[in-house]
């Protein structure tokens, strides 16, 4: 084997020599499973000498035990860190591995092939500059080749290597490997990977991975190593582009000093630049570019820095700083591309919480344009997302941010959505434009505005969310407190689950896309209704948390009252008013709530009814004296 | 000044840098695990910097198993009071007082006792909902599949097929109460890196990392240091000097030295480039069996 790897250079006898400062080529290996990532890594390892004797050592046993490649020694197993990976032969979770040859430095994201770990593959992709994509030469290209090719551009790879491997199991065959580049290429304009270089080679023997290989004369190309120490990355950046500063913390050690830390995303800034809060227009010029190692003129991307401004303007975390003649996009309405990370499905309507850059804002997807169907290419219409799908939506923020498309700035472009309630991150998000819609339909001021409706009916508008199983006993209390309140002079509307579904929801179903939907709807009417002055009782099943709490956050503080109408399933089934439970059961009726659906009990609701220790007149003159007390109902 | 380093430390820096604001940024109570070692300098070094002119907002917790190298504890509190920050120091109590050692009661045991739960003791009893730690990717095979931010359970456990995508710089901050983050701010740096970086610093680090001629044991094939009279000789050993230095640093019975003449940064850095040995190798509580990091992981150690 010829040597191609001399040990690296020090620092400081690279910057000696002529060749500039190649930096760190940070990439990632995916393809389908059994393709053999893990081994290609392993194999760049061990070529690049930047294996110890004792992990040889190690590996040689661990061969021997585990190991799937005969007498030799099984690469994979030197990636391949969790136990459960080594058992099983596959690789599950993304692992990071650095290695070095004289001309460059390597970060490499070995990812998982499997499609129930494709968000592991996702999140390697998401800081890699160019994707090794490996394709078994005798079974071609798979859907999983397809997908995460997808992944990767999505993602923003704009450099693909093809590494059509296990070669040798072909004979070395040139019409194949022809064939597999051909294949790629006809979905290539789906993909628009600024370049693509296709390499035969076997990740097991080597040919082709740091050495050429002399079993195919015919491949003329650059072997994976060559093209890798090579590969130009930057070509675009090259035009200047707008600076742009998320602000990650603010710094006051004391009354003199008040900087704003965070990491420059794009661009460069110096002293004295004027520069806008992206969010408000607030402009200031820079005073100071603070570090550790002293002042600097200037800083550029990637710099870690503490700028302090000319004058007080309101800055936290969160805003993004931008020259006032290139400004990023505001908005609270954008259209994103999703990569559904979580077992729980995307609904439409659900909140989620969005976090891009520094900043974090509540957010749902308001509309799903398309799913993506890998198989096919194809855009397809969809209701929900599943784990791993790729879909295109419309997400309407609980406030506007500032942001840029994803394709120009992978920093300030990407978001995730997590989880409200589990903490989970759920997916990621690449922005593609933002809907002029939130600025364009300006709201129209009214002269007569929710409080002079509520002063003219002498009573403070809110919102009575009853929620519960079905025959708890929300409707029959609710009902109850509708009468009380009308003896009272009060002014009301009871919206009921049952009737709202014969008319404004009755395209809806059951399934938990649509219970999200018809919970949005009956929400949106309640909120109308608070502006009217009214006092809603909205008596719903309503299980899912995530939608009472989008009801809730979309009225003011104090004008949502959560009535947890707290009957155990087994009161609520042997009552069985409307025999529901008996269908449920019998399986005539799908998705129930308590049966073959959750029920996700309100954790700190206003007013907690125990149904089974205290009558329902009661209850309703609870719930009223709950008012009176608190001033909905007026002097 | 910043802009000397080379363009691959300049971009680790700023990525550490930024992981450090984050934590500070998001949570209520961080604290940075101090291990008096080279990458805990490095760790040290980066969050003077991450928050200046503010001192780093945190305070360094000390795990002291009360077997570290004398010179280890020197270097820690001259340390602590050079920069002027706050240090804690924890001790199992309970394990001292029974008198928990690496000679009676093995190093997986007493890895367990007194580091392991030790460290559980101490981030309860603090109340940290965040934890800095030293630890490398390119260290051990485990190491390589964790995350940035690393989600603990309320009881300290790691669920490595569990983890949250970690996509760009976007970290998932959020944990629910009696949850814990454990954050490597050191993820993508290697030991080399480590050792380019604190050359190019001057960062102070503990004089046992220079090659110096020190009492040493030979057993089971390592050079075990007598650095003080509670080292347990076997019979027939006599500790000799020799000319030695370590690459990693934790408690002296279960740390060997590599015989060695770099006594300067420049000459380890040059012998980083040349050697054949993983520096975990000289750590004797990884070679207990395969896979033995990842079980300690997911008991809570760091």
């Amino acid at each position: 084997m010829s040597e191609p790897f001399t040990v690296l250079q020090l620092a400081s006898e690279a910057s000696a020599r002529a060749e500039p400062d190649k930096g760190t080529l940070r990439f990632l290996t995916c393809g389908s499973v059994d393709d053999g990532k893990s081994t290609l890594i392993g194999r760049l390892l061990y070529d690049s000498k930047r294996l110890f004797d004792d992990q040889i050592v190690a590996l040689e046993k661990d061969s021997k035990k585990f190991g799937t490649a005969g007498d030799a020694m099984d690469f994979a197993l030197l990636v391949d860190g969790l136990e459960a990976e080594r058992e099983q032969g596959i690789t599950i979770d993304v692992a990071y591995r650095f290695f070095a040859t004289d001309r460059r430095r390597f970060i490499v994201a070995d990812t998982p092939g499997h499609e129930q770990y494709t968000r592991n593959m996702a999140t390697g992709a998401s800081t890699a500059d160019l994707a090794v994509l490996l394709i078994d030469a005798r079974k071609g290209i798979l859907s999983q080749t397809r997908r995460h090719a997808t992944i990767a551009a999505l993602l923003g790879i704009r450099h693909v290597v093809l590494a059509i491997n296990k070669i040798d199991l072909v004979e070395f065959d040139r019409t194949v490997y022809e064939r597999i580049v051909a294949a790629f290429d006809e979905d290539a304009g789906h993909y628009g990977f600024a370049s693509r270089v296709a390499i035969p080679l076997s990740a097991r023997f080597g040919d082709n991975v740091s050495f050429q290989s002399e079993r195919m004369p015919w491949y003329r190309g650059p072997t994976l190593i060559e093209h890798l120490e090579t590969v130009d990355l930057a070509p675009e950046l090259a035009p200047s582009r707008p600076f742009r500063f998320p602000v990650q913390w603010v710094n006051r050690p004391d009354l003199s000093f008040r900087g704003y830390a965070g990491t420059v995303a794009e661009g460069e800034v110096s002293v004295g630049d004027e520069i806008v809060v992206a969010r408000s227009g607030h402009a200031a010029r820079v005073a100071r570019i603070v570090t550790h190692d002293g002042d600097r003129e200037s800083a550029a991307a990637e710099d870690a820095v503490t700028l302090t401004l000319d004058r007080e303007i309101d800055v936290s975390r969160g805003d993004i700083l931008a020259p006032a003649t290139a400004r990023p996009e505001v908005s609270d309405q954008v259209a994103a591309h999703l990569i559904w990370m979580a077992e729980e499905p995307m609904l439409p309507g659900r909140p989620y919480l969005m976090k891009i850059g520094t900043r974090v804002v509540g957010a749902a997807v308001s509309e799903l344009k398309h799913r993506l169907e890998i198989e096919t290419m194809k855009p397809l219409a969809a209701k929900t997302l599943a784990l791993n799908d790729i879909g295109f939506a419309n997400l309407s923020l609980a406030e506007p941010v500032a942001f840029d498309a994803y394709e120009e700035n992978r920093t300030t472009g990407a978001f995730i959505l997590i989880d409200r309630f589990t903490n989970q991150t759920v997916a990621a998000g690449m922005i593609r434009f933002g809907l002029r819609r939130a600025t364009n339909i300006h709201r129209q001021a009214l002269t007569v505005d929710k409080a002079s409706r509520a002063l003219a009916k002498s009573q403070k508008p809110a919102i009575l969310w009853f929620t519960g199983l079905s025959g708890a006993g929300k409707s029959t209390i609710a009902d109850l407190v509708e009468q009380k309140l009308n003896l009272l002079g009060r002014h009301t509307y009871l919206l009921d689950g049952d009737n709202v579904r014969h008319g404004l929801n009755r395209d809806l179903g059951f399934t938990d896309a649509d219970r999200v939907e018809n919970i949005r709807r009956v929400a949106e009417t309640a909120k109308l209704f608070v502006d009217a002055g009214l006092i809603v009782l909205v008596s719903f099943i309503s299980p899912f948390r995530s939608e009472r709490r989008l009801a809730r956050d979309l009225v003011e503080a104090g004008e949502f009252i959560e009535v947890f109408v707290d009957t155990p399933l087994e009161v609520a089934e042997a009552r069985d008013a409307k025999g529901l439970y008996r269908k449920a059961r019998e399986g005539k009726i799908r998705n129930f709530t308590g049966i073959d659906s959750p029920y996700e009990a309100p954790e700190a609701p206003e007013i907690h009814l125990r149904t089974t220790e205290t009558d329902a007149q009661s209850m309703a003159d609870g719930i009223v004296a709950y008012l009176q007390t608190r001033g909905y109902l007026g002097g | 000044m910043t802009s000397a380093l080379p363009l691959h430390l300049r971009r680790l820096e700023a990525e550490s840098i930024f992981i450090l604001r984050e934590v500070v940024a998001t949570f209520e109570n961080p604290v940075m695990l101090y291990s008096i070692g080279k990458d805990s300098s490095v760790m040290l070094h980066l969050a003077m910097k991450a928050f200046f002119p503010a001192r780093p907002p945190f305070p360094l917790l000390h795990v002291d198993t009360t077997w570290k190298f004398r010179e280890m504890i020197a270097f820690r509190d001259e340390t602590a009071a050079r920069l002027g920050l706050d240090l804690k120091v924890h001790t199992n109590q309970q394990g001292a007082a029974a008198g928990v050692n690496p000679f009676d009661h093995g190093s997986s045991n007493y890895t367990q006792i007194m580091k392991t739960e030790a460290l559980k003791q101490a981030l309860d009893a603090g109340g940290y909902d965040a934890a800095f730690g030293g630890a490398r990717r390119d260290e051990e095979k485990s190491r390589a599949k964790e995350r940035i931010f690393s989600f603990r359970s309320a009881h300290h456990g790691w669920d490595p097929k569990n983890q949250r995508p970690e996509l760009w710089s976007l970290y998932n901050t959020r944990i629910a109460k009696g949850e814990t983050i454990r954050v490597f701010p050191l993820s993508n740096w290697t030991e080399l890196d480590i050792w380019e970086y604190i050359l190019a610093e001057a960062i102070p680090i503990v004089p046992l990392y220079l090659a110096a001629d020190r009492p040493v044991v030979r057993r089971g094939g390592q050079l075990i240091m007598a650095d003080d009279a509670r080292m347990r000789l076997l019979p027939g050993e006599v500790p000799e000097m020799k000319r030695v230095r370590f690459r990693t640093l934790g408690c002296y019975p279960l740390t060997a030295a590599v015989e060695s003449d770099a006594a300067s940064v420049e000459e380890i850095v040059h012998e980083t480039f040349s050697v054949t040995t993983s520096e975990r190798q000289g750590r004797l509580i990884d070679h207990d069996e395969s896979g033995s990091m990842e079980k300690k992981k997911r008991e809570g150690y760091f």
